[in-house]
């Protein structure tokens, strides 16, 4: 099955994001795609290549590179929601790409499956 | 539909107003709703009462990593992320009462 | 995007305006989904009522008012909204409250017309 996810939440402050990671990790080991991700609200927050957490702890932005890179997963972030809170293709990670609303809407009518993580 | 809900019980309304509102199908706990599946939890009667018309899963790691997982209410499903993804295939549709 | 493939959107708010951003940023993903022709509709449930309490002043906090967007849903024929009679009694409100035509219905009928859509999205 196709499945699109939704993250309205940052990294740290809400478990969402680790939620929607453990998800879309679990979805491809059982043969899905995980065809978008999709960052709003505070969400645009996991895109940012200036995050660092502290070495014993896990990288939320690096793994979603990682994943998307590993899987083919297309990672949007919402521009009007990126602009209001300082991320910008200067600052973003790779495998990031910052695009319009519209992506979420086509990814609810493309995707078999559209799961949201939030707070 | 697969209703999922991520807050404490005793913290927010989301569990009240899926309960309230839902027509039937599964629910699952995760995150911090993991709470209302634990024994003696204020919201166990609630579920309990729930379980005639939906049929109720909570997610391990979520239960696990909140110490909780050793009193599990009886009649509520365990899964790991993995079963996470099972529920939402298996649901034409769901929603995260956030 | 398949042509021509309409799916049934609900977005369901539950939260209440001006403490949060999300009801601003769903009302913006609201607008953008008028412009792909699918079936859009809003329910309000909880303090996501307030969002259309009508009367807002928001110049003593020093935000822009986005309660005039609320009205102009109809300009993009986006005119199902659905609001949770128990939401509504539970916080002293009534129909005549709202600051747009709003179709009042209990939650159980509310969860019914979520049982018929194919996405449903929460902020």
């Amino acid at each position: 099955m196709k499945i699109g996810i939704l993250i309205n939440e940052g990294p740290y402050t809400h478990q969402a994001t680790d939620s929607a990671y453990l998800f879309a990790r679990a979805a491809i080991e059982k043969g899905h795609q995980v065809s978008r991700v999709f960052f709003y609200h505070d969400g645009v927050n996991n895109s940012t290549r200036l995050t660092e957490p502290p070495q014993d702890d896990r990288h939320i932005v690096n793994r979603w590179t990682k994943l998307a890179q590993d899987h083919g997963i297309d990672l949007v972030v919402c521009v009007a929601a990126a602009l209001r809170r300082g991320i910008k293709d200067e600052n973003l990670a790779p495998g990031f790409r910052i695009s319009g609303l519209g992506q979420l809407i086509e990814a609810g009518i493309q995707a078999d499956r559209l799961v949201t993580f939030g707070d | 539909m697969l209703h999922i809900v991520n807050k404490s019980p005793l913290d927010r309304n989301s569990l009240d107003t899926c309960l309230a509102t839902a027509q039937g199908g599964s629910l699952l706990l995760i995150e911090d709703g993991v709470y209302a599946a634990t024994n003696d939890n204020a919201a166990a009667g609630k579920l309990k009462q729930a379980m005639g018309q939906l049929k109720v899963y909570a997610l391990k790691p979520d239960l696990e990593a909140r110490g909780m997982a050793d009193r599990v209410l009886d009649g509520v499903n365990l899964v790991d992320y993995g079963g996470f993804v099972d529920l939402v295939t298996e649901h034409a549709t769901c929603q995260s009462w956030l | 995007m398949s042509e021509g493939q309409i799916k049934k959107f609900m977005y369901v708010n539950r939260k209440a305006p001006h403490g949060t951003i999300y009801a601003l940023e769903s009302l913006e993903v609201v607008l953008i989904a008028a412009a792909f022709d699918q079936d859009v509709s809003l329910a309000f449930l909880d303090d996501g009522v307030y969002q259309l309490k009508k009367g807002w002043n928001t110049k003593g906090i020093e935000v822009k008012s986005f309660q005039p967007t609320y009205r102009a849903l109809d300009d993009y024929d986006i005119n199902k909204l659905y609001v949770e009679k128990e939401a509504l009694e539970a916080r002293g409100l009534t129909e005549d409250d709202m600051c747009v035509p709003v179709e009042v219905l209990s939650r159980t009928e509310i969860g019914k017309l979520m049982e018929t859509q194919d996405i449903v999205l929460s902020f």
